[in-house]
């Protein structure tokens, strides 16, 4: 099993999320260049925080239309596992592996602290191994982090059970003061209808560890791992 | 040719930038002022393309990368002939 983390220019958790993968979980971990069209192999494909290209025209748009993204597209259109944090989760709605877009967040502020979210659906290779209604303690650092969808596209969501986190308080309620961000339905993590492309505004790698203050990320990537073992 | 391409907002999407600037022009007393939306603009250079090709073009990259069509929307003109 091998792990591919992607990089962009202006990329800044690839490190942290290659640390966590190969240090943490002891897991094969390569890095994967932009302008390259070779996955290498691998079994998961991360697209890791930051601010690709600068967050220029629109976060995540420009790294969308990068010659690596094709091939992206293509391995997650044949079922291969691709988790996007952060960044990541704008590319991946950029790129329409994901229904929906991101706005400023609604406060106009960047937002960089930790906060609760709810695991609403454990049916996914990245949640199976969390208990529907967990909290997760998970930090978030994004100016563009507010999820928006026509009517139409969160009836589908809702449907289908692609709500795979939401913004809580500690205690797993809901209310406006949890969702930071302004999202609607309070979505902080959402699968594609095939089930294999997660997008999360959370960053797992960074609660992965007690000296980061939490490890409640690892369950995401617990779950990968036990999902391809 | 130059082309000018104004991307800005659906009306179903909330634009909170433009109601911060709204809420200033308030505070400075401009209270005639409704509303706000704010967008971007590109202004594009054409060569070599003749006005029928440029209006097959344009529209396609609008909506394919200057705008993301689940917010927003594009409206475009030429502004010098080429």
């Amino acid at each position: 099993m091998k792990f591919g983390v992607v990089i962009f220019p202006g990329s800044n958790c690839d490190y942290d999320t290659y640390y966590a993968l190969k240090n943490v979980f002891k897991q094969k971990t390569t890095f994967l260049w932009h302008k390259e069209h070779d996955l290498k192999n691998v079994d998961c494909v991360i697209l890791p925080g930051g601010f690709s290209y600068g967050d220029y025209l629109r976060s995540g748009s420009i790294a969308a239309f990068s010659p690596l993204m094709q091939e992206v597209k293509e391995f997650a259109l044949r079922g291969g596992l691709v988790l996007g944090i952060c960044n990541g989760f704008q590319i991946l709605l950029e790129l329409g592996l994901l229904p929906g877009a991101m706005l400023r967040n609604e406060k106009l502020k960047f937002l960089c602290q930790f906060i609760h979210i709810r695991v609403e659906n454990n049916k996914t290779p990245f949640s199976h191994q969390a208990k529907k209604g967990q909290i997760l303690k998970v930090p978030i650092a994004h100016f563009d982090g507010n999820y928006f969808a026509s009517p139409e596209t969160i009836l589908e969501i809702k449907k289908n059970s692609q709500i795979v986190f939401r913004y809580s308080d500690a205690k797993g309620q809901l209310n406006e003061e949890a969702n930071v961000n302004g999202s609607a339905e309070s979505i902080a993590g959402l699968i594609n209808k095939a089930g294999n492309v997660l997008g999360m505004m959370p960053h797992p790698e960074r609660a992965s560890e007690v000296l980061l203050g939490s490890e409640d990320g690892r369950i995401i990537f617990e779950s990968i791992i036990a999902k391809l073992s | 040719m130059k082309v000018r391409i104004l991307v800005s907002f659906k009306d179903s999407v909330l634009d909170p930038q433009g109601q911060a600037v709204k809420n200033t022009l308030h505070t400075l007393g401009y209270s005639s002022i409704k509303d706000v939306r704010q967008g971007k603009v590109f202004e594009l250079e054409l060569e070599g393309i003749s006005k029928k090709e440029a209006e097959k073009i344009i529209p396609k990259i609008s909506d394919k990368v200057l705008a993301n069509p689940v917010i927003e929307k594009f409206s475009w003109q030429i502004i010098e002939k080429g």
